[in-house]
């Protein structure tokens, strides 16, 4: 492998500097020429460590119709991430060993990014019996993580159970947190908006009564909670009071809760559609202020690719869920105050860092160090970029942002100083 | 107008111009040896049913008929949910054999909406989920205008499952744009959250909300929502929230009783009450037909050749 050499990025917005990149590490850090060396100019691009996404559904095994590990990590790439974690609701679910080593080696074969298996709390995503969450925490894998998301871990002793029992290796749960009798049937948050659109709603205290009880067992226990795609506002204030007292409680937002609200549900168009649903602007508002202060701690995306037949159709019939892993850095900045005003720091810290460090990657979320991983992205501040689905690397095509004009562009992403994108497109040969 | 998706969409104008033509409708055919127009000969009208209404379906086909029609019923039992064909594929069918109007009854809401986007024809709800049910709204309008001379200015008590009520969503935006009061009554377990932005009045006391009132319309509430805790029984919803004799005496002597159908006797509204003279509910099934054909005509015609 030849060196590379990145000059002068904007190091996380703190300044220029040029980079070299030796064996898939960074090597030195200034004012660099470097002979024979592969340049690439990044004059007026920022360089953030490379983003983490904590919860990112593959789709494979099973759904290989609307994304794969290779499609779904090629998406990533092209946000500018070089890892993810792949949640468990695949067919079969990531319950056993074999399923999470089976995830673990797609995304290594794929190599557009490093894929860390999240393993299933329970059996099949039932909530009734625990998965073998040793097994997979000691296979190849090495899983972390465990969730049951898009259903919650309801049944209170199970969750204890489940708290305890993770503890054994440093563990942690993802809750996905919806009190699942107070929203049967629901289609979209519960509030004017549906009442008007007839739309069974999805009440708000659905998701903070979870977060509520599980912050107390998480205290109880002396375990480790991380809240999936918090949504609500008074689920923040929980959050908040949680980590004031000292609880072991971290938090994600995705980008579609920072920008969209539940009037897009009046186009009854199921793009719109996920869980948890679109909330009120007020919601976004809070979600918004508590990322930039850090109640909230990483933005996930909750990439949720969909086949067309499970969107186009009728609103109840349709399965929730939308892209994110092309879209989330352009959002997350958007969130922040937009590209003039926002602190690289603080996005390098919820987009990377902080995920990185809850799921457990050491060799993600670095800033760059003579020494660390050459795992980063490189991103034009001054550009804008308007969606197009049929430009998106994702199978799918179920974005919420079709002709959006967004802020910010990834120009390039670097995993272990192997281009995944170049000059904004996806590097074909990757075999590492 | 090119679809008649809800009332909240219509303009004033637009109301009144379907409720002035449902009047010509019923003069031009009442008494008439023949009693069919020649309106829509040659256009064809789709009933695509996705939920078993026969009263609805009938009207539809009914109106369409009356107006020299060519009527095609579609049942559909089972929707996209029930993984039969998709409403998507039903949609490009009903295009590819050049339906000119669909009328469509869906129990998701939205349905009729999704189906503009895939059909050139005009769509008609005839009802989706607890969305919309406007041609319901027009004809209990329409029923009020005739009995009462206007709706303007009145007052109208619509009572009971608010919740799980398309008739009584479309009728909050209908009548309150002619011009009515509407009150909205019924436990708050079958009220909306957040509906304090409506241009209505809520009450959970029947009789409060029946004084002064020139019409009360009674919402059919299913028995089987006691399991789902709304209310504890059939007999304790009947007696908070039916109206029986007594209640009917709180109203105004020129107060007109209304209810959608099929009625629960006993449970929303007690028999006696329900053929009191004071109740319009076969009328207002008189002038569904007539409602449905201006909604057709106007709709398949852009009101030319009138």
């Amino acid at each position: 492998m030849t060196d590379l050499l990145i000059k002068g990025a904007d190091l996380i917005g703190k300044g220029r500097k040029d980079l070299l990149v030796r064996d898939g590490r960074v090597a030195e850090i200034g004012s660099i020429t470097a002979k024979g060396a592969e340049t690439v100019d990044a004059d007026g691009l920022v360089l953030l460590p490379g983003l983490v996404d904590l919860h990112t559904h593959l789709r494979e095994p099973g759904r290989e119709d609307a994304e794969t590990v290779h499609s779904g990590t090629r998406a990533a790439a092209k946000g500018g991430y070089t890892a993810v974690c792949a949640m468990a609701n695949s067919h079969p679910v990531a319950d056993t060993a074999g399923v999470v080593e089976q995830v673990a080696a797609l995304g290594k074969a794929a190599g557009y990014a490093d894929v860390q298996p999240i393993g299933a709390v329970s059996v099949g995503l039932e909530g009734r019996q625990l998965a073998e969450i040793g097994a997979m925490a000691q296979s190849a894998a090495n899983v972390r993580m465990f969730s049951d998301d898009g259903h919650c871990v309801w049944d209170p002793i199970l969750m204890r159970r489940a708290l305890e029992y993770v503890k054994t290796f440093g563990g942690l749960i993802a809750q996905h947190a919806e009190e699942p009798r107070l929203t049967e049937g629901a289609q979209m948050n519960e509030g004017a908006v549906s009442a008007e659109l007839g739309l069974p709603g999805w009440p708000s205290v659905a998701e903070e009564a979870i977060i509520a009880r599980d912050v107390l067992l998480a205290e109880y226990t002396g375990a480790r909670v991380h809240f999936c795609h918090v949504s609500t506002a008074r689920s923040v204030d929980i959050i908040r009071e949680a980590k004031a007292r000292g609880a072991n409680v971290t938090a994600e937002v995705c980008p579609h809760h920072l920008l969209l609200t539940d009037e897009a549900a009046r186009t009854y168009d199921p793009v719109y559609k996920v869980n948890p649903p679109l909330r009120r602007e007020a919601d976004v508002a809070v979600l918004r202020g508590a990322l930039a202060e850090g109640v909230i701690d990483a933005v996930a995306t909750d990439h949720a690719p969909h086949a067309p037949q499970d969107k186009d159709c009728e609103w109840a019939a349709a399965r929730p869920g939308m892209l994110g892993l092309e879209t989330a850095l352009s959002i997350t900045v958007l969130a922040l105050g937009g590209p003039s005003a926002v602190d690289w720091d603080v996005v390098a810290e919820r987009t990377s860092r902080t995920p990185a460090r809850i799921a457990g990657l050491e060799a993600h979320g670095r800033d760059p160090q003579p020494g660390t991983e050459a795992n980063f992205t490189l991103v034009d501040p001054a550009a804008t970029w308007t969606v197009v689905p049929a430009d998106l690397a994702s199978l799918s095509r179920n974005t919420p942002y079709a002709g959006m004009e967004l802020p910010v562009t990834v120009q390039a992403t670097f995993l272990r100083g192997r281009a995944t994108v170049l000059n904004g497109k996806i590097a074909e040969e990757t075999t590492e | 107008m090119k679809h008649l998706l809800t009332t909240k969409e219509l303009t004033r104008d637009e109301a009144e111009l379907i409720l002035d033509v449902t009047e010509q409708m019923a003069e031009a055919v009442t008494g008439r040896e023949v009693p069919k127009l020649p309106a829509l000969r040659g256009r064809t009208v789709v009933n695509l049913f996705f939920e078993d209404s026969t009263r609805t379906r009938t009207s539809f086909e009914t109106a369409a008929k009356r107006l020299s029609a060519d009527v095609v019923n579609f049942a559909a039992k089972t929707s996209s949910v029930n993984k039969g064909e998709s409403l998507r594929d039903t949609a490009l069918t009903l295009q590819a054999m050049g339906a000119d109007a669909v009328v469509i009854r869906h129990p998701a809401a939205g349905a009729p909406q999704r189906l503009t986007e895939w059909i050139d024809g005009a769509v008609l709800n005839a009802g989706d989920g607890t969305h919309a049910h406007p041609t319901q709204a027009l004809l209990d309008a329409y029923t009020m205008k005739r009995r009462l001379g206007s709706v303007e200015g009145r007052t109208v008590a619509i009572v009971g499952d608010i919740l799980h009520s398309r008739v009584a969503r479309s009728n909050v935006w209908l009548l309150t744009k002619l011009g009515a009061n509407v009150r909205l009554v019924g436990p708050p377990t079958l009220l909306p959250k957040d509906i304090g932005e409506w241009p209505v009045e809520i009450g959970y006391d029947l009789d409060a909300s029946l004084k002064g009132a020139d019409a009360v319309m009674m919402l059919r509430v299913q028995r089987e929502r006691m399991h789902a805790a709304f209310f504890p029984t059939a007999n304790e919803y009947a007696r908070l929230y039916g109206l029986d004799e007594r209640r009917l005496k709180l109203l105004p002597d020129h107060a007109i009783v209304m209810h959608p159908g099929p009625m629960n006797r006993g449970m929303e509204i007690a028999a006696t009450v329900a053929d009191s003279p004071r109740a319009t509910i076969t009328e207002q099934v008189t002038n569904g037909v007539w409602v449905r054909m201006a909604v057709l005509y106007l709709l398949l015609t852009n009101g030319e050749a009138r």
